[in-house]
């Protein structure tokens, strides 16, 4: 089990537990967590479960691949630590795991 | 365009692989179909989406790509010579008596006896970038495509996005504007590498310009722009003068004029009986990711149960005189006829 904080834009904090292999954007969805539309419904093709990585968790999560880093061209005020959470598989290294969802999905 | 009318019995809006099996269990009734769909190919958001994603819950195919659905599907509809018509969205839906008229934004205008609609989560339309009161310049200098080149003659043009459509339009409307302007978040792009060649190569001879950045605020006035703020990739920040933006952040499907067509709705959702799932309307069906019923499921394989229930009670509206025998393609030989197997 991880945990995974997800901090919306006005600052309020849900931490959620999530079974390693899941995506971070299924814990989210799972639990009802709002932001995150994920309208494609995970198969990296839409940029509306676009998330802010936390600074402390960037290495541990990764950076995207080509696929992912052409969708987040989709996605609004993309920054360098802009990732798709259906792209970021829930491991247990990932316990703790912070993410800030953006003001808006588009 | 506008002049003819198509007359047939049905029209199936949306060609996703629900509309597509729509074509075939009407076809063995013996209904003719005309299909609309708002992109430029059949499949819905299976080509749309994940045209390379496998699909694994399609009965007596283990695995089965999105793109290779649609193929097989569009095969398999093949006998029934159904008419397509892409790259345009059904506008209005009237009664007739006996019928209904439907006419898209194309202007095409088929009449039927009986209306389909199998148009899954909506028309893909232009996703709106969140732009502060980007809604006053819609239509007047924002415009998320071209219908008329000529619009955009003499005038200053900024670009918005790094794919094929934001390419496209750089190279096309080059010649015709005054300037363009491409702005995107990176160095790279999604495009067709030969567009991206041709791109460059207008940018090394000063032709048009590219900037690294991403668009944060419009200003000017009364619908008409003056500029832009972009955020450079470097955080800088500067503004671009401008008269038009053409952003292009890819598609998002919205419900779109169903909402007019006078069909009861819930949540954005046609409901529909489990029975023949017709509407609130006699002789308007919602099938597939659409409609809406105790218990739906919105699964491809729920859409294929729906159309074949459907076509049952399409029958009796366009053969109202005909009884409908129930057969099998295995062992009926009028509906291997059809199938164009015997």
């Amino acid at each position: 089990m991880a945990r995974i904080t997800y901090i919306q834009h006005d600052g309020t904090k849900h931490t959620v537990e999530a079974e390693p292999g899941m995506t971070v954007m299924e814990a989210a969805v799972k639990n009802s967590i709002p932001g995150i539309a994920a309208e494609c419904g995970g198969a990296c093709a839409c940029a509306t479960c676009h998330v802010y990585v936390d600074e402390a968790w960037r290495e541990a999560t990764g950076s995207p691949a080509q696929i992912e880093e052409d969708m987040l061209d989709f996605a609004f005020d993309v920054r360098s630590e802009s990732r798709l959470s259906c792209q970021i598989k829930v491991t247990d290294a990932l316990d703790g795991l912070v993410v800030r969802i953006p003001e808006k999905q588009i | 365009m506008a002049e003819t009318v198509i007359k047939t019995d049905a029209v199936i809006i949306g060609a996703g692989p629900v509309g597509l099996f729509a074509v075939f269990e009407l076809g063995l009734v013996d209904i003719k179909a005309h299909v609309v769909d708002i992109l430029d190919r059949p499949g819905g958001q299976c080509t749309e989406l994940y045209p390379e994603k496998p699909i694994y819950d399609i009965p007596g195919l283990t695995i089965v790509m999105g793109q290779e659905l649609t193929d097989k599907l569009t095969d398999q509809i093949k006998p029934f010579g159904a008419e397509f018509h892409f790259n345009q969205r059904v506008e209005t839906l009237e009664r007739l008596d006996g019928g209904f008229r439907v006419t898209t934004d194309l202007g095409t205008t088929i009449e039927a006896k009986i209306v389909v609609i199998a148009a899954g989560g909506g028309s893909f339309t232009p996703k709106r970038p969140p732009l502060p009161r980007i809604e006053e310049y819609e239509g007047k200098s924002v415009f998320y495509s071209v219908r008329k080149m000529e619009n955009f003659r003499g005038r200053d043009v900024l670009i918005v996005g790094g794919g094929d459509s934001a390419l496209d339009w750089t190279l096309n409307l080059q010649p015709v504007a005054k300037s363009i302007t491409l702005v995107h978040r990176r160095p790279d792009f999604r495009a067709a590498p030969a567009s991206v060649q041709k791109m460059m190569t207008l940018v090394d001879s000063g032709d048009i310009s590219f900037k690294l950045g991403q668009v944060t605020e419009l200003h000017g006035e009364g619908g008409q722009l003056r500029s832009v703020t972009v955020k450079g990739a470097d955080g800088t920040i500067f503004e671009q003068p401008t008269e038009i933006m053409m952003p292009f952040f890819g598609l998002t499907m919205k419900l779109g004029p169903v909402a007019d067509w006078g069909i009861q709705l819930h949540e954005n959702l046609v409901p529909v009986d489990t029975e023949k799932f017709e509407t609130s309307e006699k002789g308007i069906f919602a099938i597939g990711d659409i409609n809406t019923y105790p218990g739906k499921l919105k699964l491809i394989l729920s859409g294929f149960h729906e159309a074949a229930l459907m076509a049952q009670q399409a029958h009796k509206y366009v053969y109202p005189d005909k009884k409908l025998i129930f057969q099998y393609t295995t062992s009926s030989s009028s509906l291997q006829k059809k199938l164009g197997v015997r």
